[in-house]
């Protein structure tokens, strides 16, 4: 009786299937574009998550026995003679100023990664923070945030944090652990520190930079090495190629018509990537009428890439190359535009005149050509070049100081080093070489994980263990921690003062929300206790607090500086510190290298190549044991809680990998991939094999940061790891790339919880899009579509009467052109409504809680997907809600205000409302998923939102509870909402401004002239439910001499 | 073979058939009933707390104001306990010596909250907000009773749903001026209905039917 099928297809039939077919506009898997077996299984068994969980059969008199007994006992369970038990009221001693109970505060703080940091607000609940926003007046954010910070806030909670000092695992104090490094440091004193070398991630914080260098300077013949696993190296290495020096390049997406990437993904990695969406968007959303439809405009972007980044779908023209090609597209573009002596290669020539004729035609300063952080320093020189070339240079393109400090390698004697620029994989490369060499006594890593993510060939654990004390500070007892003698535990970035540095140098001091949870410190503290003061060397220790506060006192005169400082914590932007543009002119070698044109050609082997990518929700690894991340579907391929190996379908072919074999059901749905060995030298990994449509062919591509050996209950251990470690592929020379990757397929498979095939809407026209063009003929393209199909019904039909509104009707408007599927919303509103993690088996059966989810439809064939979509699908809060009709107990209600209410304490679990969603955004909760037991992580939840429990269907509210703080604050103060008032949890993290919130009835408000857009469409509109949340269609600006391609 | 059923059987059998269903709905009206007791609703029921305050004394002898002790109530969901230092404003100057005060000192001196036993135990799933229900007019003594005649707090009303409801489908009966909401003593004037409905109108009091709507409540 287990329902269980296999639902693998006929190969062969199938790969012919998907070669012919064309019909379908837009789809969402290869199988629903194949129109496979396994898709119409799906289709005709829609909600496979009903399956009996039971594995064992069961008899009908058994069933009907415990069925009866779960009844009785369900009814009981709900009555007690007596009222609940009195709870405590625990009142302050004496109440502090400004804490109002009830009432959120709200400070502004910044979150440092990857070298730059972004302002913050974050909220809090008589002291305990619960949700992170956007500082809308910090330059890099604009009130948007990432997935990242949204997710922080768990990693704060996180139970596996590391909560006292150790020493060889057994626990110590503070005081014993600096008193065992300063005595070693007095005796590395004597030596003016030879044997001492200190390892930290990029440095951003003004105040840990100056903290380093005055360490180092009791010091001077110790070294201070950085290390990050996502390195910017080449970016550096451009610059010092092309202008003799290292600057940071800053973009200006409002000027640029033009856009082309050279696998640059600006729109979901590097530093400013949030304001770059913002900025990017704003030239890309058409609000015109009508009537003035043949005035819209919006830019264009190309984008040359090899794995499909969110960047690359946004693209009006995305061509997928393999790694070294991509060189060579930039040198003939730069020959097209006669920036060196022209030369074009035979392939893709085309594709590249056309692009070089799009960039000429704009007026000069009016296009942007981005080169990505992992292509080599030639193709930066080479978009520096085309920028200057181009007349961007001081319109869209802007060189600044770089905002990090510069990890200078010492030679030992004290001098400023020779060359500028050390690159984090060198510094490492030293670093690893010095401790193999027994020249290290002492190793101080401050915050980083490099035993996990050094490249492989540095042997770095090896080497290590030639270091006489080794001394670990970080938030985990991971890797690092357990190759070290001393661990001593960090403080969150929400428990300790620091500050740091935008990507265009704003300064945000990074103030705590709450003490320390478990006794950490800072970087700055245990630096402070570790830098001895005066000729007498007496050490001290200052709190966090004071040591940045002094660190800015002194840079600025006495007076005033209170009320510079209390301006500065208050708006989270330190006035005045943005970095101001630099000239900068191409050095005379760069001139000479571009004139010599392209080296000796790369490598063209027809053999596969490995692509290394950070992943898209856990980073570098770092948020491995943040369920949140690992449970996010991982944006465009939608795969969560492992890496995979990405490849497009001709490769899969032609290694002979099938299309998955989905099943659903019970415990033991999802994807069964089969499991390829990725061998590179003699070093290999296996991995599930998967098939990404669009990504380059001849490529294989691995998601870096997977397969920890201790990160956590969460992010795996030893035994139970979760995903592959990549990194034991990367080597230093091969950081990103590697070619002469060999793969076997094995004969094992393995289930691959991808949600994609979750929620299918069967192929109705649920997204629409158009060209520019056509949207200029035909502006009403998206509706009157839908009015065809509502059988040009206008007003719609009912036997009910209709609902009034006099007061508020909110709405809310997606608009699909803007949307970049980076999902920052999802996480958003996990955040915020305490939506619970469920595990990979879970999502594997389809039973992921996610209130909002964002679908991928492709346009095209397998093989040449030509447009690439992203859908985000809330509650629709029908006017017909199709749900409030079939529940038996009114569990799910309309409410007077629009909004589809959901009345948990209502909910008996019949889930006739989720069978009858068209829209599949109901959400059930098979087990009771919110844990109510680990006392740290329940101090996340927010408070004015219900911990849901089993048994109990959940969804969208519309952050119900914004709406009613807005509510009430409004009339205590005697006014109406104002527009923009409420945000709901996904609105204000997106940094695209794609999704519009507020009230209808209010003709002024966003959402109602977002409704008169003439590309204003519903979901499945001919259904009659009316939908309150609606789309703007997409819209896309091809150029026409490209036309698909 | 003798007889089962004798013939009086029938009637006992017919006499069942209208007992069961009417013992059936005398067994509901009993729970119903139960349900709405004070001893299933906890109304009226003193609770220990750590110190025996009296609301009669400090309100009704003393005429302090709510506010000094609960001073969210205005514009939090939450009408706010007051810290000890509340207390000792003024009983570190008088009853410095009494016995019943001694756990008032002894948290003041070390710190340490005191912990009260709550008196209206809303469930989880209810967000009530005082401060929306103070600025429409509705006053403290209509939820919590005349609590200047009460030696110990205790639950007034049944806090069933039904009871919020009440108001909440006709709120005319329990809205005063704004002048009159901290007045333990107000009664209601012989005209009410017709000041109530002006107070609806002049407060902006929303329909039924937004009143009635689950999320107002619960989230």
């Amino acid at each position: 009786m287990n329902p269980r099928k296999n639902l693998a297809p006929d190969v062969e039939a199938l790969w012919d299937r998907l070669d012919r077919a064309t019909g379908k506009k837009y789809w969402r898997t290869l199988d629903e574009l194949a129109d496979s077996e396994t898709f119409r299984e799906v289709m005709l068994r829609e909600f496979p998550e009903q399956a009996p969980a039971l594995a064992s059969p069961i008899s009908r008199r058994q069933f009907l026995t415990l069925m009866g007994a779960s009844l009785a006992l369900a009814g009981l369970g709900g009555c007690s003679v007596r009222p609940a038990p009195s709870r405590d009221v625990v009142p302050y001693v004496q109440a502090p100023e400004q804490v109002v109970p009830g009432e959120p505060m709200f400070f502004a703080t910044a979150m440092t990664l990857g070298g730059a940091g972004v302002g913050l607000l974050v909220e809090s609940h008589m002291g305990r923070p619960t949700k992170i926003e956007g500082n809308s007046e910090h330059p890099a954010s604009l009130g948007a945030t990432d997935l990242f910070h949204q997710a922080s806030i768990l990693d704060l909670y996180d139970p596996d944090r590391s909560q006292t000092v150790t020493h060889l695992g057994q626990t110590r104090t503070w005081d014993q652990a600096f008193t065992a490094m300063r005595e070693a440091l007095t005796q590395q004193h004597r030596r003016q520190g030879a044997g001492l070398r200190v390892l930290t991630e990029t440095l951003v914080s003004p105040t840990q930079i100056a903290q380093m260098r005055a360490f180092l300077q009791t010091l001077p013949r110790a070294q201070w090495h950085q290390y990050e696993p996502l390195a910017r190296d080449n970016v550096y290495r451009g610059a010092v190629l092309a202008f003799g020096r290292p600057v940071c390049t800053r973009y200006d997406f409002t000027k640029a018509d033009v856009v082309v990437s050279l696998d640059a993904d600006f729109l979901t990695c590097g530093p400013g990537k949030l304001r770059h969406v913002a900025d990017f968007m704003s030239r890309r959303r058409v609000r015109t009428t009508p009537a003035q439809a043949n005035t819209a405009n919006m830019n264009r972007l190309y984008v040359v890439e090899t794995a499909v980044t969110t960047t690359g779908a946004k693209a009006d023209h995305r061509l997928a190359v393999k790694p070294y090609e991509i060189e060579a597209i930039a040198w003939a573009l730069a020959a097209e535009l006669q920036v060196p002596r022209p030369e074009a290669p035979e392939r893709l020539a085309q594709w590249v005149r056309v692009v070089a004729d799009d960039l000429r035609a704009r007026p000069a300063g009016k296009t942007l050509i981005v080169a990505g952080d992992r292509q080599p320093p030639i193709v930066h020189l080479l978009a520096h070049a085309i920028n200057r070339q181009l007349g961007n240079v001081g319109q869209s393109v802007h060189y600044t100081e770089p905002i990090e400090a510069q990890p200078a390698v010492q030679d030992g004697s004290g001098r400023a080093p020779e060359e500028p620029v050390v690159e984090r994989i060198e510094s490492l490369r030293r670093l690893a070489h010095d401790m193999d060499a027994r020249q290290v006594d002492v190793l101080l890593i401050l915050g980083s994980n490099p035993v996990f993510t050094a490249p492989a060939d540095f042997r770095f654990t090896d080497a290590m263990q030639k270091v006489g004390l080794r001394v670990h500070l970080g938030m985990h007892q991971d890797e690092t921690a357990r190759q070290c003698h001393w661990h001593l535990p960090e403080t969150h970035y929400l428990e300790a003062w620091s500050d740091t540095r935008a990507y265009d140098g704003t300064v945000t001091i990074v103030q705590p929300l709450i003490e320390p949870l478990y006794a950490g410190r800072s970087a700055h503290e245990v630096l402070d206790a570790l830098t001895p003061v005066g000729t007498e060397r007496t050490w001290r220790q200052r709190p966090g607090r004071l040591i940045v506060q002094a660190h800015w006192q002194a840079q600025r005169s006495a007076s005033g500086f209170e009320t510079f400082w209390q301006t500065t914590l208050h708006d989270g932007v330190m006035a005045g510190t943005a970095l101001a543009p630099q000239n900068m002119a191409l050095s005379e070698s760069a001139r000479r290298t571009l004139t010599a044109g392209p080296q000796a050609p790369r490598r063209t082997s027809d053999g596969l190549e490995l692509i290394l990518l950070p992943d898209p929700t856990i980073h570098d690894g770092r948020f491995a044991n943040n369920g949140w991340l690992q449970e996010l579907p991982k944006p465009l391929t939608e795969i969560t809680w492992e890496n995979v190996a990405l490849m497009s379908p001709a490769t899969a072919r032609q290694l002979g990998i099938r299309l998955g074999g989905y099943t659903h059901g019970g415990e033991h749905g999802g994807y069964h991939q089969q499991i390829v060995t990725l061998r590179l030298g003699d070093r290999s990994v296996q991995v599930p094999a998967w098939i990404m449509p669009g990504h380059a062919d001849g490529c294989i591509s691995l998601h870096l940061g997977y397969g920890r050996a201790w990160a956590g209950r969460i992010g795996g251990r030893a035994g139970t790891r979760v995903g592959v470690n990549a990194y034991t592929l990367r080597t230093s020379d091969h950081f990103w790339s590697a070619s002469g990757l060999q793969v076997n397929v094995t004969g094992a498979t393995q289930v691959v919880a991808c949600t994609q095939q979750h929620h299918s809407m069967e192929n109705r026209e649920v997204v629409r899009a158009a060209s520019l063009t056509e949207y200029r003929e035909h502006p009403r393209f998206a509706t009157v579509r839908g009015r065809e199909e509502a059988g040009g019904a206008r007003v719609p039909l009912t036997i009910y009467e209709p609902h009034p509104y006099d007061g508020h009707k909110w709405g809310m408007v997606i608009d699909l052109t803007a949307c970049t599927g980076c999902k920052a919303c999802v996480l958003a509103c996990q955040a915020e409504n305490n939506i619970p993690v469920v595990g990979k088996q879970q999502v594997a059966a389809g039973r992921e809680m996610h209130w909002l989810r964002v679908d991928r439809y492709v346009a095209g064939t397998a093989d040449r997907p030509i447009e690439f979509h992203f859908q985000p699908v809330p509650c629709m809060h029908c006017e017909n809600a199709p749900c409030e009709y079939v529940c038996p107990v009114e569990a799910t209600v309309h409410s007077a205000e629009g909004l589809n209410d959901m009345v948990y304490q209502r909910c008996v679990g019949t889930r006739f409302c989720s069978n009858n969603c068209p829209y599949k955004v109901r959400r059930f909760n098979f087990f009771a998923f919110s844990d109510y037991r680990t006392e740290s992580v329940r101090q996340q939840y927010n408070p004015d939102v219900t911990v849901r429990s089993r048994g109990v269907m959940e969804k969208c509210s519309y952050c119900v509870q914004r709406i009613r703080h807005a509510e009430i604050h409004s009339q205590l103060e005697g006014r109406d909402i104002f527009d923009g008032e409420v945000l709901t949890a996904c609105q204000a993290a997106c940094p695209a401004q794609a999704i519009i919130f507020g009230n209808m009835n209010d003709r002024d408000s966003k959402v109602a002239s977002g409704k008169q857009s003439p590309l204003h469409y519903g979901l499945l509109e001919e259904f009659n439910t009316q939908p309150r949340t609606t789309y703007l269609a997409a819209l896309r600006n091809p150029n026409p001499a490209l036309e698909g391609r | 073979m003798a007889q089962i059923f004798l013939p009086r059987s029938n009637t006992i059998a017919k006499l069942s058939l209208l007992s069961g269903p009417l013992l059936g709905a005398f067994a509901v009206w009993v729970c119903l009933v139960y349900a709405r007791s004070s001893y299933g609703t906890g109304s009226g029921e003193v609770r220990v707390q750590p110190v025996p305050f009296s609301h009669q004394h400090h309100v009704g002898d003393l005429g302090i104001d709510c506010r000094y002790c609960h001073t969210t109530v205005e514009n939090s969901s939450y009408a706010g306990m007051p810290p000890t230092k509340t207390c000792m404003n003024c009983h570190s100057q008088m009853w410095v010596g009494s016995d019943m005060l001694e756990p008032v000192r002894a948290s003041y001196q070390e710190g340490k909250s005191l912990h009260w036993k709550r008196v209206y135990n809303l469930p989880g799933f209810v967000y009530f907000n005082h401060s929306i229900h103070i600025h429409k007019g509705v006053g403290c003594t209509t939820c919590h009773g005349r609590i200047d005649e009460m030696p110990l707090m205790y639950q007034k009303p049944s806090v069933l749903m039904e009871w919020c409801l009440d108001c909440h489908r006709n709120p005319g009966p329990n809205l005063r001026p704004q002048s009159e909401i901290f007045n333990v003593k107000w009664q209601r004037p012989s005209d009410q209905d017709e000041r109530g409905a002006e107070l609806a109108k002049q407060y902006q009091i929303r329909d039924t039917r937004f009143l009635t709507s689950c999320t107002v409540c619960h989230r």
